[in-house]
């Protein structure tokens, strides 16, 4: 991004104001959905969804991850593989939980 | 001892040297806030029953909206140096550090509540797991307000001397704001909605 010159800019300030909008719309809607009390697989999907959605706007745009450099990406590779395995800890252990046997 | 690849890329990286060290950091924030995640769904699913409605949905609402307005506030600060506007970005940045204050003067009226009718952290593994993780991302929003107050006030004379440095600093200011945006982002619907 260093690179870029004003008349560059100027265009990138008008995407960062549809992501701004597009932000506080999912914003509203993940509210709303919560409002209907789906079911509870259903509820963490949607707002899971939503919350991705939200995110990978803000690093895309605001952090102008959609053009970066490779070793940019590679970092976050790395960083995606670990924190993937971080998540599925959880999923292990009620997989194959400790149980715990003559505990008063 | 000039400090070195602070406008120009580093040839290695293609990237002056303050973004790759903010990616890095970046990237160790990750995983400080994905064990934090981590243990509220080992808490949450080994849990018998989980409370729900003791949060302010509408409050944490508007807090949500007042950290994505600070995101673009923050953002535009940046592009506003880059087409070499001072006093704008002064008019950015300060909005950017006023959204940070009023999301935790917002953030402050919810734990007052909490407190009031005596829901401390130790009271319940719920209560434990949202004080630790919205405190610890409400640190991060104080560490970023001081950088942005800084870069603000006294440190914006380097634009006068250094522009191009000192848009590159705003630069990785910004990226760390925008991560601790990011964080909320994924904090509001799991401590709140779910």
């Amino acid at each position: 991004m260093e690179t870029a010159n004003p008349q560059e800019i100027k265009k990138h300030v008008r995407t960062y104001i549809t992501v701004f909008v597009a932000l506080l719309t999912l914003t509203i809607i993940t509210v709303t959905v919560s409002y209907l009390h789906l079911n509870i697989p259903a509820a963490i999907t949607v707002a899971l969804l939503i919350a991705t959605i939200k995110g990978s706007l803000v690093a895309s745009y605001f952090m102008h991850l959609i053009s970066e450099k490779k070793i940019i990406y590679a970092t976050l590779v790395l960083t995606a593989v670990f924190f993937i395995a971080l998540m599925w800890l959880p999923i292990f252990h009620h997989a194959n939980p400790v149980i715990y046997k003559n505990v008063p | 001892m000039e400090i070195p690849y602070t406008v120009t890329a580093r040839p290695e990286t293609g990237l002056f040297n303050a973004k790759a060290g903010i990616w890095l950091f970046l990237a160790s924030e990750v995983m400080l806030f994905g064990a934090l995640f981590t243990t509220y769904i080992l808490l949450r699913i080994g849990a018998p029953e989980w409370p729900h409605g003791e949060l302010d949905i509408p409050l944490a609402t508007l807090n949500t909206a007042v950290l994505i307005t600070s995101s673009i506030t923050m953002v535009m600060s940046w592009a506003s140096l880059m087409m070499k506007d001072f006093k704008k970005y002064r008019i950015y940045m300060g909005a950017t550090f006023l959204l940070g204050v009023v999301f935790l003067v917002i953030k402050a009226f919810e734990y007052g509540h909490h407190f009031g009718i005596g829901e401390l952290p130790n009271k319940s593994t719920f209560l434990g797991i949202y004080f630790t993780m919205t405190g610890l991302h409400g640190l991060h929003v104080v560490g970023g307000m001081i950088v942005n107050a800084y870069f603000w006030g006294p440190g914006s004379k380097m634009w006068k001397t250094q522009p191009e440095r000192f848009t590159n600093r705003v630069e990785v200011a910004g990226l760390y704001w925008h991560f601790v945006d990011l964080v909320w982002i994924f904090l509001f619907p799991v401590l709140y909605l779910l």
